[in-house]
């Protein structure tokens, strides 16, 4: 559920689209199956001003990935202010005292490296990647901008406007985006989970320089920060790098536990729809409200991972044999489990019916799916089968240094141990088909749940043809 | 048969960050490209690297949506769906099952003019995986099932695409500016096309497709030269020596002004921009590539991006790229803002491509600009499949083996008077093909009699 900050357009990224593709409004979750149980020699410490410093080698290749992590996001923001984490985000590149507004991603460009930046709900995060003797120049300069941003309206306001065009493009062009973004403001009743991380336009265009700073002020600081450095550079050298630029930084604040209200027992099963004439493919997807990885019983995530891998992760899983091989009743189906936030996962499954067949049809064929699960497990076939490609998964992590940066500085970000990452594997492995039986159990109730309908509707008048002519 | 080329090329960086001042010595690309021939004659790129239990492969075949039948339009897409739905023995299930439980990763792509693939297997299942691919190429089963399924997958993704902006701007302003052209189609086809498309045909394009003569080859990670004269051999050796696609015929493209007005409904228009341009073996290509840098491409600094999003807030991202194909070349750009401001975005960027043409870019752009291309460059090597990914594409453009070592000192050659005359050369703002999908205000399409 990232925002992404600053540049996001991928060039012809629809012209080449591929078939499988075709899932609606789910793309990030279900595209990166996670990795945590990664074979790679990690430093971990922790400075006097409480400044966490992760080092990962990578010395295939002579450039490294810097990236800070702050220990806040979207659930992290203060009432009436939905998207100030966001926001703040990108006003973060609007200067400091020594480095001029827009300057530092110029710097970086001027250097040969490439430099942005994400929001969560639980995490901010800022990244450069560059030739590995610049890793001292973008240290001095996320060290600088930690503490000591300047903003003026003449900067702010601009960038208000390009997050309001960001938020047109990503939610308010695209009907199975906002009806996300519905599913999910009804799945947390009152947990912040409930939204979006880029924030309601009502608020966003309210937002001010003095929001950003207060917002600034309370948790951009050295004990909320963790800073992880990937590729070709030793511990040692990335020691002494640190003790020049990250040490001497003064503890600031004190962002304090992140209290957040918690969800009470759900008790009451949620149906959101919408009808758009935009809508070309209706689309039925269900939201569960789960644990995370770091709020599970133990193996209870794992169990939930695996489950969602035999049910619906691709080709050979159950809800794609049985939904649109078998009985052709949907187009595309799946399901998938994310656990990666602090405070909740969620497990979902989606479908779109096949020529014919309605909403109403894949639906119910999805619930047959879950409730065979829930009655008679899974197999130690499947099970296998699953835990072999959940953890092959891990080795192609290895395969990328941004990848390997972000699963750890995510994971120290929401709360979780290098430990936990690095076990991850052997937790895996211990998963047994009781685990997953009573994972299914606990979580796949109807009351637990949200369901969210995307339905097509009639134009009110005809779009009109388009009309071209040369002059 | 093997050829080296030795890839320490040198960085040769003078720094103008307010920071720091000092000269790299930094290779681009510590690493050594083999060319290896199979005894059977099929020839591959290699980078040995044996850090990680992993091997990527990329290859493509010359020919792709553009050499499509008339009447089949979307055929290579549909083939490049169908490739891992059943070969051999093994119908679908059976070996969608065998790729999952060897956890290897293989995808099929039809571009315009080229049909790609790729592959990666963890070392342990080097073989198997390989073996998967042969049968995928040289047996595909196309069955009436699974050809019924993906059918009905293209023809969802279709409906879909009709209804995002971002795609109906793309393929509308294609179709504007290359007309009844190959390229003015949807690799994708259309609902007509996959109608008419059989299992058979599927089959005679793989025979005329699958050709050694024109597939490329580039592999990396830990496999060593011996191990991949035999795979090569395996996998593609008993392919047809001799490709058999029909050439693609030049492309005409249409000249701006243009303007077209898609209606949608939307908060926000979607904004595509651009003229022809050049091919990528134009003697300019690697100057314009500067240019463009500096104009839309490079992200925050580029020219576009100051004027559009960071001054004005207009949009949350603008770019522009050369996208050169084999036939023609053309060079396009994107943006998206509120309805209201779509004349404003349309003026600043006019305005922005009339000076570079006019003016070019600074020296100190162009400094800059070539401070970061270089810099960058080994940013696009650091891991298997993005090595991969590079090698082939230096075949493709038959850029040779020592491109990766040459490349950053082509940079650095280029001068401002280069930059001046091509900026001049490729860059026509009056002569702009702009596509709008939304329901911008006051802004018109050009002409009525479409």
């Amino acid at each position: 559920m990232l925002a992404e900050g600053q540049l996001g357009v991928a060039v012809f990224n629809r012209l080449n689209a591929i078939i499988m593709s075709a899932v609606v409004g789910l793309a990030l979750v279900l595209a990166t199956p996670d990795a945590r149980a990664l074979d790679v020699d990690v430093t971990h410490y922790t400075l006097d001003n409480g400044l966490q410093v992760v080092v990962i080698p990578d010395r295939r290749a002579p450039v490294v990935t810097h990236m800070v992590w702050y220990k806040v996001g979207a659930a992290d923001e203060p009432r009436g202010k939905a998207g100030i984490a966001h926001f703040l985000e990108h006003l973060m590149f609007k200067g400091t005292d020594k480095v001029a507004p827009g300057e530092l991603s110029k710097i970086v460009k001027r250097n040969g490296g490439q430099d942005n930046a994400f929001t969560s709900t639980d995490y901010t995060a800022y990244y450069q990647r560059i030739a590995r003797d610049r890793l001292d120049l973008v240290m001095g300069l996320e060290a600088d901008r930690m503490a000591n941003l300047t903003l003026t309206d003449n900067d702010v306001i601009p960038e208000r406007a390009v997050v309001q065009e960001e938020r047109r493009s990503r939610t308010d062009n695209d009907p199975a985006n906002l009806l996300s973004e519905q599913t999910v403001a009804s799945l947390y009743v009152a947990h912040p989970y409930r939204k979006p991380v880029i924030g309601w336009m009502s608020e966003v265009q309210k937002l001010t320089r003095d929001d950003a700073m207060a917002f600034y002020r309370q948790h951009y600081t050295a004990s909320n920060a963790i800073v992880v450095v990937a590729g070709d550079v030793t511990p040692a050298e990335v020691r002494t790098l640190v003790d020049k630029h990250y040490a001497p930084l003064a503890n600031t604040a004190e962002p304090g536990e992140r209290l957040r209200t918690p969800e009470p027992d759900p008790i009451a099963a949620r149906r959101v729809q919408m009808a758009d004439p935009r809508v070309a493919t209706p689309t039925v997807q269900r939201y569960y409200l789960t644990p995370s990885y770091r709020t599970a019983a133990p193996r209870e995530a794992e169990a939930l991972d695996l489950l969602a891998h035999v049910v619906g992760d691709g080709t050979t899983s159950r809800i794609y044999r049985k939904l649109v091989v078998e009985d052709k009743i949907a187009t595309f189906a799946g399901a998938w489990y994310d656990g990666n936030s602090r405070d909740y996962g969620t497990f979902g499954f989606y479908g779109a019916p096949a020529a014919g067949k309605t909403l109403e049809d894949v639906e119910a064929a999805l619930e047959a799916v879950l409730r065979d699960v829930l009655a008679n497990g899974i197999t130690e076939d499947e099970l296998a089968r699953a835990k072999n490609a959940m953890l092959a998964e891990s080795i192609y992590a290895l395969d990328s240094q941004f990848r390997l940066a972000t699963v750890f500085g995510s994971a120290l970000a929401i709360g979780a141990t290098i430990e936990d990452v690095q076990t991850w594997d052997d937790e895996l492995a211990a998963t047994t088909r009781d685990d997953i039986k009573a994972a299914a159990a606990k979580v796949l109730k109807i009351e637990r749940s949200v369901t969210g309908l995307l339905k097509p509707a009639p134009r009110a008048t005809a779009a009109a043809q388009p009309a071209t002519t040369q002059n | 048969m093997k050829a080296t080329a030795n890839l320490m090329a040198r960085l040769r960086v003078c720094i103008l960050a307010v920071f720091v001042c000092a000269v790299s010595a930094l290779p681009a690309a510590a690493f050594e490209i083999k060319q290896v021939t199979s005894p059977g004659g099929v020839t591959a790129w290699l980078v040995e690297d044996h850090t990680i239990p992993l091997i990527a492969m990329n290859f493509s075949f010359a020919g792709g949506a553009a050499a499509d039948p008339t009447d089949r339009r979307g055929l290579a897409h549909l083939l490049s769906g169908m490739l891992d739905e059943g070969a051999g023995n093994l119908d679908s299930a059976a070996y969608q099952a065998r790729l999952n439980e060897l956890a290897m990763r293989m995808s099929f792509g039809a571009g315009h003019d080229e049909f790609t693939g790729s592959l990666q297997t963890l070392s342990r299942n080097r073989d198997a995986a390989f073996g998967m691919l042969k049968l995928a190429l040289s047996a595909p089963r196309f069955d009436a099932r699974p050809l019924e399924r993906i059918r009905g997958q293209v023809l969802t993704s279709l409906r879909e695409d009709r209804e995002d902006p971002e795609t109906i701007a793309g393929a509308e302003w294609m179709r504007t500016i290359f007309r009844n052209h190959p390229y003015s189609k949807r690799a994708k086809g259309s609902a007509e096309g996959l109608a008419a498309i059989s299992g058979d045909d599927l089959q005679d394009l793989t025979r005329r497709l699958f050709g050694r003569d024109t597939l490329i080859v580039a592999v990396v990670g830990d496999i060593d030269e011996q191990t991949l004269e035999r795979l090569l051999d395996d996998t593609f050796g008993a392919l047809p020596a001799k490709s058999q696609m029909p050439v693609v015929p030049k492309a005409a493209v249409s000249k701006g002004p243009i303007v077209t007005v898609v209606d949608r409904d939307i908060p926000q228009s979607v904004i595509r921009f651009g003229h022809a341009s050049i091919k990528r073996n134009d003697d300019d290509f690697l100057i314009a590539y500067v240019v463009n840098h500096i104009l839309g491409s490079g992200g925050f600094g580029s020219r576009l991006m100051e004027e559009v999003r960071e001054k004005r807030g207009l949009s949350y991202g603008v770019y522009t790229t050369l996208y050169p194909l084999e036939q023609a070349g053309v060079f396009f750009g994107g943006a998206a803002t509120v309805n209201a401001r779509v004349s404003e975005t349309m003026d600043v960027v006019r305005a922005e491509l009339k000076r570079m043409a006019e003016d070019g870019p600074t020296a100190a752009e162009l400094d800059q600009a070539k401070t970061y291309l270089t810099g960058s460059y080994a940013l696009r090597f650091d891991s298997n499949r993005k090595i991969a990914g590079q090698l082939l594409g230096i075949q493709r453009e038959n850029l040779g083996i020592d491109y990766v070592e040459k490349r950053n000192d082509m940079i650095n050659a280029v001068t401002l008077e280069d930059v001046r005359r091509v900026a001049k050369r490729i860059i026509d703002a009056d002569g702009l093909i702009f596509t709008i999908v939304g329901r911008p205000k006051a802004v018109q399409s050009s002409g009525n009699q479409g």
